[in-house]
């Protein structure tokens, strides 16, 4: 599905908007930013409820096109301006972490591979 | 004449949400010359994992960068405490970070692991009450 339909899907607020037509198949979720460098293969959407501008910085490393924060965090201004700066997309849901990977899994969109 | 790029970077030890910068600039820079895509990914990872370090448990340090054609160079160092053991801090889930680390992100213990696991060659020289300096190359091709 695209960037824009996660949007819908969640119920998001577009914050920030990089590319909402690009195609995205995978996500994972975490708060712990060694994790997903560590473990992250392809994903190309995280969802997080951790909010600092090294979400956005992790992204970036791992080519993400969509950063989601989940439980209704506002991302800080320092966030949503690294975040335009590198063309990323930046949606806040109200949903919970778990809910929020829920939905999109039954959406279509999986885990990925293992690494 | 020779076809190596060289860069350096400082890596301010008081401000965590600056780190990552330098690994920005050279993911960026590599990008712009085409550098196989794998092996961007795979400097990237490392050297913001090494940046993370630096910020955390050193105090900040710098970073000098080396691209040629076949390969890409990593030297960390910093003047912060040094590793006492290094096999142990090598450990997956080794951490000495304080829990406001981990709030911010990081601290599982993770980092030196997966720079070892990203790079072709990493070789750590550390002296307690010192510092340390860590040498790490990418092959463009693995
Ligand atoms: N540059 C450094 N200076 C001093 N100690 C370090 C440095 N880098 C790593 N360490 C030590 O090695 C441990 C393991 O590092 P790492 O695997 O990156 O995990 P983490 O950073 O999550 O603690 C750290 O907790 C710390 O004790
Ligand atoms: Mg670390």
């Amino acid at each position: 599905m695209t960037v824009n339909e996660v949007a819908s899907v969640l119920d998001a607020e577009i914050v920030t908007a990089g590319d909402l037509n690009a195609e995205v198949k995978t996500a994972c979720g975490s708060d712990m930013m060694s994790d997903v460098l560590a473990f992250v293969k392809d994903q190309s959407v995280l969802l997080t409820g951790l909010n600092n501008p090294q979400v956005v910085r992790t992204a970036e490393m791992m080519d993400m096109r969509c950063i989601i924060f989940v439980r209704g965090k506002e991302p800080t201004e320092e966030v949503v301006a690294l975040a335009k700066q590198k063309e990323i997309t930046i949606l806040k849901t109200q949903h919970r972490l778990f809910t929020a990977c829920g939905l999109l899994y039954s959406h279509g969109l999986s885990g990925g591979d293992r690494s | 004449m020779s076809n190596t790029l060289s860069f350096d970077y400082i890596v301010p030890g008081d401000d965590f949400t600056r780190a990552g910068e330098a690994s920005s600039d050279v993911k960026h820079k590599l990008k712009k010359i085409g550098y196989d895509s794998d092996a961007i990914r795979r400097v990237a990872i490392a050297m913001y994992e090494g940046e993370i370090n630096m910020v955390i448990h050193a105090g900040g340090g710098k970073v000098h960068v080396e691209i040629s054609p076949e390969k890409i160079e990593m030297v960390l160092s910093d003047n912060g405490p040094g590793i006492e053991d290094v096999a142990l801090a090598m450990r997956e889930g080794y951490s000495t970070a304080p829990d406001k680390v981990r709030a911010l992100g990081f601290g599982a213990g993770m980092g030196l692991p997966n720079m070892k696991k990203s790079t072709d060659v990493m070789e750590i020289s550390t002296k307690v009450g010192v510092g340390t300096t860590l040498h790490m190359t990418v092959y463009a091709k693995r």
